[in-house]
C-alpha cells in the first residue's frame, strides 16, 4: 500500500512536471493558434543553464531563476522566428518550431556537449503517511500548483490577459480594437519558455538532462494539451497528472524501460478521442 | 477627418474598388450605399487596413494610413462595427467592452504582473467606462452572461459598446442594420441618431437605402467598384446614375 501512495505521489510530481510543459504548449496555442513543437527545448535550455550555473559556483535560487528567464528568452526568439513576420499562418509557424527545435540541438550540443547532465536539487526525503517521497519532487508539486493559481489569476482578472485571451478568441477584431496581435503573440511564446523553462529547472535535479529530452517532454506535454483541447489549462493539467502517475505506475511495477512508449500510445488514444469530437480543436481555427 | 483619394484594389485583375475618392468631415454622418457587389466590403476593409490597396491614398487626422496595420488605425481613433458577429467568446458581455479600452490603457505588462497600484486604478476605471458604454447601448442586464450567447441584435450593440468605449474619433458601421428586426433597426438608428448629435464621426455603410437616407448628412453611391454619385441624400435619391444602377439590378 505505500509503495502504491509512494508511486501516486511520484507520479503526481512528473505530471506536474508534464503539466508546467504542457500550459507553455496551450498559452501559446490560446493566443496564437500554433502549436510550438520546440516547448520542450525551452525545458532543455534551461535545464543545462541550470546546471551550468551551479556547477560555476552561483547559488541556488539566483541559478534557477537566471535558467527560467534564459528559457522565457529561448521561448521569445522562438516566436520572432515563428510569428515576427506579420501574417504567418499557424500552420507554417508550426513547421517554423519544428525547425528551431532541430536547431536547438545544434546550439546544445556546441554548448554543453551531449552527454547528459544533472544539478543538485533539495537533498532527503519526507514521509507522508507512510509513504516516502523526495523533497524535490515535493517542490515540484507545490512550484506547479502556485504556477496554475498564477496563470489562472493573470488570465482571468487582469487587463493584459484579457487581451491574450481576446487575440486567441478573435484576432480581427483584437486588431480592430487596437491590440497589436502579433506583440501578444511574442508575449505568449516568452511566457511559454517561461512555464517551460521553470519545468526544465524543476526536473533537471530529478533525471539528468541532455540535448534530445525535449522528446520526451514535449510527447508528454503534448498528450496532456491535447487532451484540454490545446485551450484548457484545467483540464490539461488533470489529463498531465493522470499521465505522470499511469507512467509512474508502469515503472514501478515493472515496465520502467516503456514510459515513452505508453505515454505516446496515450497520447495517440486522446487523440483519436478529440478528433471525433473535434468541435473545440476545429472551432479554434476557423 | 477622413480622406480617400483615387485609391484601387482588385482581385485578380478584376477592381473591386476603381479610383474611389471621398471624404469625411469632422462631426458628419457619411453613407455609402451601393447594389451588391459594389465593393462597398472591399472599400471599408480598405479604410479599416484589413486590405491594402494597390494604388492611392488614404488619410486619417492628417495622417497617411494605407502603410498602417489594422490595429495602429484603431489606436489613431477608428472604431468599427462589424457585420458578421465578432465578439471574443468565452468573456462576458462587459469584458467584451472592457477589451474594446486596450488602445487607451497605459498599464502595460510589468505593471499587471505586479497587481501595482495603477492597474488596479486602471482596471477600475475601464469597467466603470464599460458600464457606461453598455448602457448607452441598452445592454446593462446582460453584463455578467457569456457574450457568444447574446442574439444576433444584442451582439451588433455589443461592438457598437465595445467600439464606443475605445473613444473613436471615427466610427465605421459596416452593414449595421443587416439581419436586424424592425424594432433592433428603429433602436439602432435612434442610437446613430444620438451619437450623432454628440458631434460623433460616422461613416455608414449600408446596403438597406432608406436606413441610410434616413440617417446620413451625405451619401456617397458606389456601383461596379466606382463612386457614381455623391450628395445629399436627396440629391442623390433624383440622381439618374444612382436610379438605373438600383433599377437596373432590379430589372
Amino acid at each position: 500500500m505505500s509503495a502504491f501512495l509512494s508511486y501516486l505521489l511520484n507520479g503526481l510530481a512528473v505530471g506536474c512536471a508534464i503539466a508546467l510543459i504542457a500550459s507553455g504548449l496551450v498559452v501559446i496555442h490560446r493566443v496564437t493558434g500554433v502549436v510550438n513543437f520546440a516547448q520542450g527545448t525551452f525545458a532543455v535550455v534551461a535545464g543545462l543553464c541550470a546546471s551550468s550555473l551551479l556547477g560555476m559556483g552561483l547559488p541556488h535560487g539566483l541559478s534557477e531563476v537566471a535558467a527560467v528567464l534564459a528559457g522565457a528568452v529561448a521561448g521569445l526568439l522562438t516566436g520572432l522566428a515563428a510569428i515576427g513576420r506579420r501574417g504567418t499562418s499557424p500552420l507554417s509557424a508550426l513547421i517554423v518550431t519544428l525547425g528551431v527545435g532541430v536547431l536547438a540541438y545544434a546550439v546544445e550540443i556546441v554548448l554543453w556537449g551531449d552527454q547528459p547532465r544533472s544539478a543538485p536539487g533539495l537533498a532527503g526525503s519526507v514521509t507522508i503517511a507512510g509513504a516516502r517521497i523526495q523533497t524535490q519532487h515535493l517542490l515540484v508539486i507545490c512550484v506547479t500548483a502556485a504556477t496554475f493559481v498564477l496563470i489562472a489569476l493573470f488570465f482571468g482578472r487582469t487587463y493584459l490577459g484579457k487581451a491574450l485571451t481576446a487575440c486567441a478568441s478573435n484576432p480581427y477584431a483584437a486588431r480592430v480594437v487596437g491590440i497589436d496581435t502579433r506583440r501578444m503573440g511574442l508575449l505568449a511564446f516568452a511566457i511559454g519558455g517561461l512555464l517551460g523553462g521553470l519545468a526544465g529547472v524543476l526536473i533537471t535535479p530529478l533525471r539528468p538532462i541532455s540535448f534530445d529530452t525535449d522528446v520526451t517532454l514535449i510527447v508528454n506535454g503534448f498528450a496532456a494539451a491535447v487532451f484540454g483541447a490545446l485551450t484548457r489549462p484545467v483540464i490539461t493539467l488533470i489529463g498531465a497528472l493522470l499521465l505522470g502517475v499511469a507512467e509512474t505506475m508502469a515503472a514501478g511495477y515493472g515496465y520502467g524501460s516503456h514510459q515513452l512508449e505508453v505515454a505516446l500510445g496515450l497520447m495517440i488514444l486522446v487523440m483519436i478521442v478529440q478528433a471525433s469530437r473535434r468541435s473545440t480543436i476545429h472551432e479554434e481555427t476557423v | 477627418m477622413l480622406t480617400v483619394t483615387g485609391v484601387s484594389r482588385s482581385f485578380g485583375g478584376v477592381y473591386a474598388v476603381h479610383d474611389v475618392t471621398l471624404g469625411v468631415a469632422e462631426g458628419e454622418v457619411c453613407g455609402v450605399i451601393g447594389p451588391n457587389g459594389a465593393g462597398k466590403s472591399t472599400l471599408f476593409n480598405l479604410i479599416t487596413g484589413h486590405l491594402t490597396a494597390d494604388r492611392g491614398e488614404i488619410s486619417f487626422l492628417g495622417r497617411r494610413v494605407e502603410r498602417l496595420a489594422p490595429h495602429r488605425r484603431a489606436r489613431l481613433g477608428m472604431s468599427i462595427v462589424f457585420q458578421a458577429a465578432r465578439v471574443f467568446r468565452g468573456m462576458t458581455v462587459r469584458e467584451n467592452v472592457m477589451v474594446g479600452m486596450h488602445g487607451r490603457t497605459r498599464a502595460g505588462f510589468v505593471s499587471a504582473a505586479l497587481r501595482l497600484p495603477r492597474h488596479h486604478h486602471d482596471e477600475r476605471e475601464i469597467a466603470r467606462a464599460a458600464d457606461t458604454a453598455l448602457t448607452r447601448v441598452g445592454l446593462t442586464e446582460w453584463a455578467d452572461r457569456p457574450a457568444d450567447l447574446l442574439p444576433i441584435g444584442q451582439q451588433r450593440a455589443l461592438q457598437l459598446a465595445r467600439a464606443l468605449c475605445a473613444r473613436p474619433r471615427l466610427l465605421l458601421l459596416d452593414e449595421p442594420a443587416s439581419g436586424l428586426r424592425a424594432g433592433e433597426r428603429e433602436h439602432l438608428a435612434a442610437l446613430v441618431e444620438e451619437l450623432r448629435a454628440d458631434g460623433l464621426t460616422i461613416l455608414l455603410i449600408e446596403h438597406d437605402v432608406a436606413f441610410v437616407t434616413r440617417l446620413a448628412d451625405r451619401v456617397v453611391v458606389l456601383d461596379l467598384g466606382q463612386v457614381i454619385a455623391d450628395g445629399s441624400p436627396a440629391e442623390v435619391r433624383a440622381d439618374p446614375l444612382v436610379l438605373a444602377a438600383y433599377l437596373g439590378q432590379a430589372s
